[in-house]
Parts: C-alpha cells; structure tokens; sequence
C-alpha cells in the first residue's frame, strides 16, 4: 500500500482521540459501578445522549476535535443518526427526517446483524471460565 | 439496634455491608482500553482517508471493521473475558454495541433460527436502535420547525 | 406428628434421609469441597445439545445414581418431590419424565431442597414408605433466564453469586438408622424492599434469621443445641448480613453457622465474588458434604436453613422488591 504512515500515525491526533475516547468510557464505566444500570440501559442513556448534543450542534465540536474518539463510542452512532436526519430533512424535508438517519447509520446495523447471525450458525456459547 | 426494623433503615445497613466495585481500578481500565479501541479506529479511519474515501464513508468502514472484530471475538468466546476486563471501556465504543447483538443470537441458537436467533438478536441492542432512532428522528421533526423559521440549528 | 408453637413440625417416629446422591459442574469440582460429591462433570453441557438439556440430565442420573446407591428398585419409591429454577420446573419434570415414579414438582427458587424434605417428611410420617427429594441448576440455563447472554462482555458487581451447576438427591425413609429429620419449619415470606437482583443475599437474609429464631422459639432450643446451622446460598454477604441480625434480636449464631453457597467455591480463586446459590448449591453440599459428616457421626445436630428469592425476570424489570422465604430441617443422629 503507498500510503503517507506519517498522516496515518498522526501522533498529536491519536492522544486526543485517546483522551477523548477514554474519558467518555469512563463516564460509562462510572455508570456502571454507581447506579446498578443494566449494559442495555447504558447504551440507551449514551445513543440518546449522543443524538441530542448532535440535534443541538454541540457534538460535532467533539468529533472535530477527537475523530473517532468521539464517532467510536455509541454516543458517535446516536450523533451519526441526528447528524443523518438533519441533512435527510435538508434535502428531502419531512421524508428525509424518517430515511436519513437509519440510512446514514446503515453500515454499522447491517454490519451488526449480519455478523450476529454468521456468529451464530459457527460459534456456540462457552462458560466463563475465569 | 436491629437493622431490620423498616425498610428504609434495612436498605441503608446493606448498603453499607455491600462491598463496592473497586471503581478506581475500573475507571482505569474503561480509560486506556475504550481510548484504545478508538484509537484502532482513527488509525482504520486514517488509512481510509489516505485512501481517498471520504469522512463519511470512512467512518462506515470503521464501524463495519470494528464490529466485525468484535463480533469474531464473541464467537471464539473472547469477548466476555475482555468485556469483564474493561468494563465500559468495551461496552461503549461499537464495539459493545456488536457484542450484545451477537452474544443472544449465539446464546439463543438452541431456540431455532427464526424465532431463536432471528427473534433474540435485539433483546439487548434492540432498545439501543429504538432511542437512537427514535431521538434522532425528534432532533430532525425539530430542526424541520426551526428551519423553516430560518432558525438552523447546526 | 405434632405442631409446635407457630409453624414448627416435631415428628413422633422421624424419616431417616438413608442415602444421598449428589453430581456437579467442573467449576464446582474446582472448589475445595470437590472431594465430597459423587460426581463431576468434565463440561456444562455433559453431550447435550442445551444448556437445559444438560440440567435434566444431571437431575436424571442424579436420581438414577440416588437409586442405585439404596439398593432399592424403582417400584419401592413412593414419589420424587424435585424443582429447580427454569421456568415452569422443566429442568426436573423433563429429566425425570421417564422415572415411572409418581413426581410432585414443586418450586421455592434456592429453597426448593429444603422445601422438598419438609414436603417429604411430612408424606414419610404418613403412609409413605421412600421419597425422593432432589433439585438442580445451572449455572449457564440460569445466566440465560434470569441475565444475560453468556457471551456478552459485562462486569458482575461484587454482590453478585454464582448460581451452581449441579444436583442433590436425598431419599427418605420409614425404617434406617437415621440421621433423622426431627423438626421441619416452613417459612414464611419476608420482603424488606431489596430490589437489587445482584444482591440476593441480602434480599434473603432477613427471611433466614426469621425462620432461624421461630424454630428457636417454637423448639425451644438455642443456637448452642446444634453442631452446625447451615443456610442455603446467602454467600459472604448474607451470611454476614444474617449473623448481625440474629445478634441484634439476641441470638448469637456467629461459632457454629455457616453458609454452603460460601463452601462450595473458593472466593479469590474462582472470581465468584459473593459465592454460589441456586437450587442445586445448598442440595450438593448437603447431600455431598454434610450427608458425610452426619453419617460420620462428626456432626450429630444439624439445623438446614436453605433460603429462596421468589422472583422472576419480569418481576425485577417492574421493578418489584424481592420476597425472601427460608425453610429450616433439623436432622438429628
């Protein structure tokens, strides 16, 4: 691959990325030892989160600064979802609202549920054995 | 004094008993491994860019590729172990998101392929699509408001 | 049979437990009371194709194997009395549905063992002559019913226990030569508002130290007259939970009592965090563990308290408390 390593291993990006990514599992990782939320509660709470501060245009900042720090952790798909019925409603108005944003998070859902069905026709659920 | 006398005194004497999670140890872990599988990500995403995909369609195929590690690990019972170990820190990024798709299909095989693994897939990330779609599509009914008031909001 | 004060039992010609029979998991043959069981299992799903298959089918050679070691044929025994903790019992009802033996399925959650005895006791002192009691869990039909996927990657907080993977069988008798069931107390159900489902142990507690001292008040008796008082699966924090309340109402339990979810696993080796429970913790370790030491004669008074949280899943998502209910069974030789 011909590919420039020194804007792939862009050191000062990766920390904030890092710090950024780190910092926001952390808050969930409070969440968890605080308040007794199931994972399932957790993951709403970061998704809704992350679709509201992008409604409100405050997560985009976050992703600017950090990249995937912010876009890796669910509150990035709940940001990618508002982000996706924003311009959805932009070009295509009220149908927009309804297609944008499954569409603009579409990778990730197909990638989920074709990778948990393949999972399960080969793999089988073994004892933690810790 | 016995700590049983009303409900409210009892739940606060086993509040005290309960040993808490070792939090400090916990957070530390979340930290340095959720910010490590972001990292992984922004280095996927960096490849893209160099690659000529645009923003958008990189960060596809950073969730794709993470999703599908993730969802590999799960299969070779990998995952939970890391799960136990990071706590948040692998249940926040996609990653999680992944696993807890693929660990009830795997779990509920036994039940069919249809209403086994077809209908238990989202017992855990099925909420997580219905607020996240359901929030999104209110931020886009507001911003639909404001706009045509000419008021945008991003 | 004569009652005695609130809720106590004292039979007039005790059943004898003549034999027991108990079979577990391979993490359970990791802990430190592994020698004791009369079998271990290599892997959770012992050739099956289910987690729920393999739970019958550890109750089902739990019986067979119960049955063997009597010496009786299976047109002796009068009735099995079985639970576990899957929905609708059908982990005992499909493992034992080829027995040919009248089977009463009965459900206490972790209590069940001990719910079995008093049920069996009672039917002993009546007409009948062999009664099977048994129950089992597992630890991964469990995890699916009442948490989450095995699979998915989450932390268990520290209050959590570690449901048993295996089975106890006890058979009851007429005629043998003891250890006898002297007394049995039927609990009541006592719900002091826990709705943690990963604290079990302190949602069952206060129903333990209820029992406990109804049968000292009902008997007579102090937690001096026995060797050993055994709760069922309060694990390290119930059982600490339990010593001060007893205390607090003025019983001292803290030399003789211990708990078999807090046997059954070494706590720092195995990561088990509060330790086990479920209906086949407190039945292995009896029928294993103190079966022996009755039958040894190195304990010759115990008092069995096995302890049960009667919820289910959707009752903890409605957010409903936890009702506690311990049954006791004293067993005198």
């Amino acid at each position: 691959m011909n590919l420039d390593w020194s804007n792939v291993f862009d050191w000062m990006q990766l920390l904030k990325c890092f710090a950024v990514g780190g910092a926001i599992c952390v808050i969930g990782q409070i969440l968890i030892d605080k308040t007794k939320l199931t994972p399932a509660r957790i993951l709403v709470i970061f998704v809704t989160t992350g679709a509201i501060l992008g409604g409100l245009g405050i997560y985009k900042y976050v992703v600017d600064f950090a990249g995937a720090g912010a876009t890796v952790p669910l509150t990035g798909f709940g940001y990618n979802l508002a982000k996706g019925t924003i311009e959805g409603a932009q070009q295509n108005g009220l149908i927009g609202v309804f297609t944008g944003g499954v569409k603009a998070a579409a990778g990730g859902i197909a990638a989920a549920v074709f990778f948990g069905y393949i999972a399960s026709l080969i793999a089988k659920p073994k004892i933690k054995k810790q | 004094m016995d700590p049983t006398e009303s409900k409210q005194e009892y739940q606060k004497y086993v509040d005290k008993k309960s040993p808490n999670s070792p939090i400090a140890k916990n957070i530390f872990n979340a930290f340095w491994t959720g910010g490590l599988i972001c990292s992984i990500g922004q280095i996927i995403m960096n490849i893209c860019k160099e690659r000529g995909f645009d923003q958008t369609t990189s960060g596809t195929i950073v969730s794709i590729i993470l999703i599908a590690i993730a969802a590999i690990l799960t299969g070779l019972n990998i995952f939970n172990k890391i799960g136990k170990f990071c706590g948040a820190g692998s249940l926040v990024p996609i990653t999680g998101f992944a696993n807890s798709i693929v660990s009830p299909a795997m779990e509920y095989k036994s039940e069919g392929y249809v209403m086994g693994v077809g209908g238990k897939m989202f017992t855990v990330a099925g909420p997580v699509l219905v607020f996240g779609i359901t929030s999104a599509i209110i931020v886009g009914l507001i911003f639909l408001i404001f706009n045509t008031q000419t008021v945008t909001l991003v | 049979m004569q009652k005695l004060g609130k809720q106590t039992i004292k039979f007039d010609a005790p059943p004898t437990i003549k034999v027991c029979s108990s079979i577990v998991g391979p993490k359970e043959a990791d802990g430190p009371l592994c020698k004791y069981f009369d079998q271990t299992l290599e892997d959770e799903f012992w050739g099956e194709e289910t987690w729920e298959k393999a739970e019958s089918k550890i109750i089902k050679e739990n019986v067979s194997g119960l049955i063997a070691k009597s010496g009786l044929a299976t047109t002796d025994i009068d009735f099995v009395i079985a639970g576990d903790l899957l929905n609708q019992c059908i982990s005992s009802s499909f493992g034992l549905r080829d027995t040919n033996i009248p089977y009463l399925g009965v459900f206490g959650a972790c209590s069940t063992f001990a719910e079995s005895l008093c049920i069996g006791s009672i039917l002993v002192e009546g007409f009948a002559k062999n009664i099977i009691c048994a129950t089992s869990s597992h630890f991964c039909s469990a995890e699916k019913q009442f948490r989450f996927p095995l699979e998915l990657g989450n932390q268990r907080p520290p209050t959590a226990q570690w449901t048993v993977t295996g089975s106890g069988a006890a058979m009851l008798s007429k005629e043998g030569e003891g250890p006898y069931i002297t007394h049995i107390t039927p609990g009541k159900i006592v719900d002091l508002g826990i709705k943690d489902a990963n604290n079990m142990g302190a949602a069952m507690a206060p129903a333990f130290v209820d029992t406990l001292i109804t049968h000292f008040k009902d008997t007579g008796r102090n937690p001096s007259y026995y060797d050993a008082i055994i709760s069922g699966d309060l694990g390290y924090i119930g059982k600490d939970i339990s010593i001060d309340i007893a205390k607090s109402r003025g019983y001292n339990i803290a030399s003789n009592y211990n708990d078999c979810g807090v046997m059954i696993f070494d706590k720092n080796k195995q990561d088990t965090h509060s330790g086990g429970s479920g209906c086949g913790c407190c039945a292995s370790v009896f029928s294993g563990y103190w079966f022996r030491q009755l039958k040894e004669k190195k304990v010759k008074k115990l008092l069995l308290i096995a302890t049960g949280a009667l919820m289910n899943s959707t009752s903890s998502q409605q957010g409903e408390s936890i009702p506690g209910i311990a049954h006791a069974v004293a067993i005198e030789i």
